[in-house]
């Protein structure tokens, strides 16, 4: 990407989520946030982190894997089961790197 | 009321203290995958200060990476970025009394950690007054970290290597953010949905993907919860 179009792409990033975070701050009272906006609203957590995770997860190579050779999934997974059970961010971060090198290591020491 | 400004602006800031914790490591993993994607050290950095948005910006590092069109980087942002709307709605009826210049400012600060932890203040049932000075002390504490760790997450990018897979903590760390958020059967479809239709739109030009991938998930979730609301009105 040349370099006026990035620093363009990165003011306009900026634009587009302080407007969002200034929106219903400065609307409040003039306007009325419909329910419908405000329940799906509530989806996009889980669906843009869901449409991030999964391609990172499956296609760790840019094609589909889905076998044992495929670490990243198998760590993604350990780290799944330490999310669910703690809810910590970081015990997560810290699981799933350390499942991921251990299988990396594993997989070095069998060629 | 001097004092009193001091005081809740100091709480704010103690109060995202072991936050930090873990919002510094995010930063520096941010600004070495930013220069492992090819970004200048200036524009990596200045990411940090323009976007402040710490998921946005590693999404918006991994498309610049791919070549993606500027146009689909910023729509993308958009979407991930959406949820801060809900955040500025419930701040809202808290900061009308401040003046355009604070709602501007506070409104900039407006990130998950910080939105997290002013909410819970606002809502204990004490005097509002000088609330807004706490979460001016959250918001600055935070950007300042996210400053400093970005700054040196650029400066050790180089020299972190990639068998280290370091970029692999990106989905670590989003995983910790989802499954927690996953509690009933709109949000879980919403999830499947998405990560589907990302996994299968993988290579569609431009990296559309993501971005569709979303609108398909958070359309799964509404017809669910509505569906489920025809269903079991009571429970709706």
């Amino acid at each position: 990407m040349p370099e006026t179009t990035l620093w363009l792409t990165i003011v306009a990033m900026g634009v587009v989520t302080y407007a969002i975070r200034l929106s219903l701050i400065l609307a409040w009272g003039r306007v009325a946030v419909p329910d419908s906006l405000q329940r799906a609203l509530r989806f996009v957590p889980p669906a843009v982190l869901s449409a991030i995770i999964f391609p990172e997860l499956l296609r760790p190579q840019g094609a589909l894997n889905v076998s044992l050779g495929n670490m990243r999934l198998l760590a993604g997974f350990i780290a799944a089961v330490v999310a669910w059970r703690t809810k910590n961010t970081l015990l997560t971060i810290g699981v799933g790197m350390a499942a991921l090198w251990a299988l990396q290591a594993v997989a070095r020491a069998i060629p | 009321m001097l004092a009193e400004a001091r005081s809740e602006f100091l709480a704010g800031v103690s109060s995202v203290a072991p936050i930090l914790l873990g919002v510094a490591p995010f930063g520096m993993i941010y600004g070495a995958l930013a220069i492992a994607a090819g970004l200048p050290p200036g524009a990596a950095q200045a990411m940090s200060s323009i976007v402040f948005a710490g998921s946005a910006q590693f999404v918006a590092a991994q498309l610049i990476a791919t070549g993606t069109p500027g146009v689909v980087i910023v729509l993308t942002v958009l979407v991930v970025n959406l949820r801060h709307m809900l955040y500025s709605a419930s701040v809202a009826p808290y900061v009308q009394q401040l003046g355009r210049r604070w709602k501007w400012i506070l409104a900039y600060l407006l990130t998950d950690e910080a939105y997290a932890v002013a909410i819970m203040h606002y809502r204990e049932p004490t005097p509002l007054k000088s609330k807004h000075w706490y979460l001016l002390g959250a918001g600055l504490a935070l950007w300042s970290t996210w400053q400093v760790s970005t700054a040196a997450g650029i400066f050790l990018g180089s020299r972190m290597p990639p068998t280290w897979s370091l970029d692999f903590t990106l989905a670590l760390t989003f995983m910790a953010l989802l499954i927690p958020a996953l509690t009933d059967r709109p949000s879980i479809l919403a999830a499947l949905s998405a990560g589907t239709v990302a996994v299968v739109g993988a290579n569609w030009p431009y990296k559309t993907g993501l971005l569709v991938a979303a609108v398909v998930g958070i359309a799964a979730g509404v017809l669910a919860e509505r569906r489920g609301a025809q269903a079991a009105p009571e429970e709706a």
